[in-house]
């Protein structure tokens, strides 16, 4: 899956991931690969990605959108710290 | 000759003026450069926002949403929001925007100008300065956020205006700045950032996705429009940075070629004088030879 981590003032992080978790409003989710098309808004917490290797990353995010669809992720977040 | 001496004194200044306006026009173009660079960054952001919000407001067109952003009673108090610059320097970037925002004063919102209804807001230093000596009623300045650009900072100014206007202290809030069009142009504008106009439903005919919508359409949709109002409002911001970049490279290259102009006139005028003292003075020696001779 591809994913694209958006704030106003850059491009967080581009690039293959196996899967994310994100803090969704009504609760923490994970997406996988085809994932069905889903809007949700985000809240304050950690975006913990796992590349094609397995590798983790994680950022903390303050509120954002995301949306998923046909297997490419689009996180828009408000700040990333 | 005094006056040989008078020119080289003038030509040395205009040098040295010169040299301080091609730096700052340097300068300039390097900060228009990194400028650009937000912009560009923010647009993804931007555009993608834009869409899921369209594409929201479109499956949700029968539904009416409470929009506490949209209300739209008659405007008797009235906010203005001037971006300039802090800085001079940038020819008439700061005057165009000082001369729409008396403009709009004096004709759209004079009734209420006249019941001190309307509110400034400046952002930039010579706006402040400017509306302040006209005791215009100003909010506290924001003059510090052009320093210090980014997204978090410019948000901070833009939720405080989206609350007082929530909360009935303003009923119309405008924005007067430079949009930005290229490094010679800038385009005036005046925007009308609170209430929101409504995206017009069904102009853009998109293949309509069966998506899941988390916690519902109507909270999204409701947590969406302050975040692209903010963005709105940051980029008009940015925009009106940009442009003054753009202006001061553009009134700054103008003044190197003027400077350039007047060093060669002055070189001409230098010579002719020198031209015309040496000749002078041959005469006198030849004059003189000849004398002694008769």
């Amino acid at each position: 899956m591809k994913i694209e981590i958006i704030t106003p003032d850059k491009k967080i992080f581009e690039g293959e991931v196996k899967s994310v978790r994100v803090p969704g409003k009504k609760g923490s989710f994970q997406v996988l690969k085809d994932h069905a098309p889903i809007v949700s808004t985000l809240e304050n917490g950690p975006v913990i990605m796992h590349d094609m290797e397995g590798r983790e990353s994680r950022y903390e995010i303050n509120g954002g959108v995301i949306e998923v669809k046909a297997n490419r992720i689009i996180l828009l977040a408000d700040s990333v710290s | 000759m005094a006056n040989l001496k008078a020119i080289r004194i003038r030509i040395s200044s205009v040098k040295s003026t010169r040299q301080i306006t091609s730096a700052m026009k340097m300068v300039s173009a390097a900060k228009l450069r990194k400028a650009q660079d937000k912009i560009v960054r923010l647009r993804p952001y931007a555009t993608k926002l834009h869409e899921i919000l369209v594409g929201l407001s479109q499956s949700l067109a029968d539904a009416e949403i409470e929009n506490v952003y949209g209300r739209n009673v008659s405007r008797e108090k009235v906010l203005v929001v001037v971006i300039t610059s802090n800085r001079g320097l940038c020819g008439a970037f700061n005057t165009n925007v000082i001369k729409e925002t008396r403009r709009l004063v004096s004709e759209k919102y004079q009734e209420q100008y006249r019941n001190g209804n309307l509110h400034l807001l400046a952002i930039g230093r010579k706006g402040y300065d400017f509306f302040r000596k006209q005791k215009a009623k100003m909010l506290p300045e924001q003059n510090g956020l052009l320093n210090d650009l980014s997204f978090e900072n410019v948000s901070v100014v833009a939720g405080e205006l989206m609350k007082s206007f929530v909360a009935g202290d303003y009923d119309c809030v405008e924005l007067v700045y430079n949009q930005f069009k290229n490094a010679a142009v800038q385009n005036l504008t005046v925007e009308q950032f609170l209430p929101v106009e409504t995206v017009p439903a069904g102009k853009i005919k998109s293949v309509p996705v069966d998506y899941i919508y988390e916690p519902s359409k109507e909270e999204i949709i409701l947590e969406l429009i302050p975040k692209s109002l903010k963005i709105q409002f940051y980029k008009a911001v940015l925009d009106s940075f940009v442009a003054e970049h753009g202006a001061r490279m553009t009134a700054m290259h103008k003044a190197t070629d003027n400077a350039t102009d007047i060093i060669r006139d002055l070189t001409l005028q230098y010579n002719k004088a020198r031209q015309a003292s040496i000749t002078n003075q041959i005469l006198e020696v030849v004059s003189g030879a000849e004398a002694l001779r008769g």
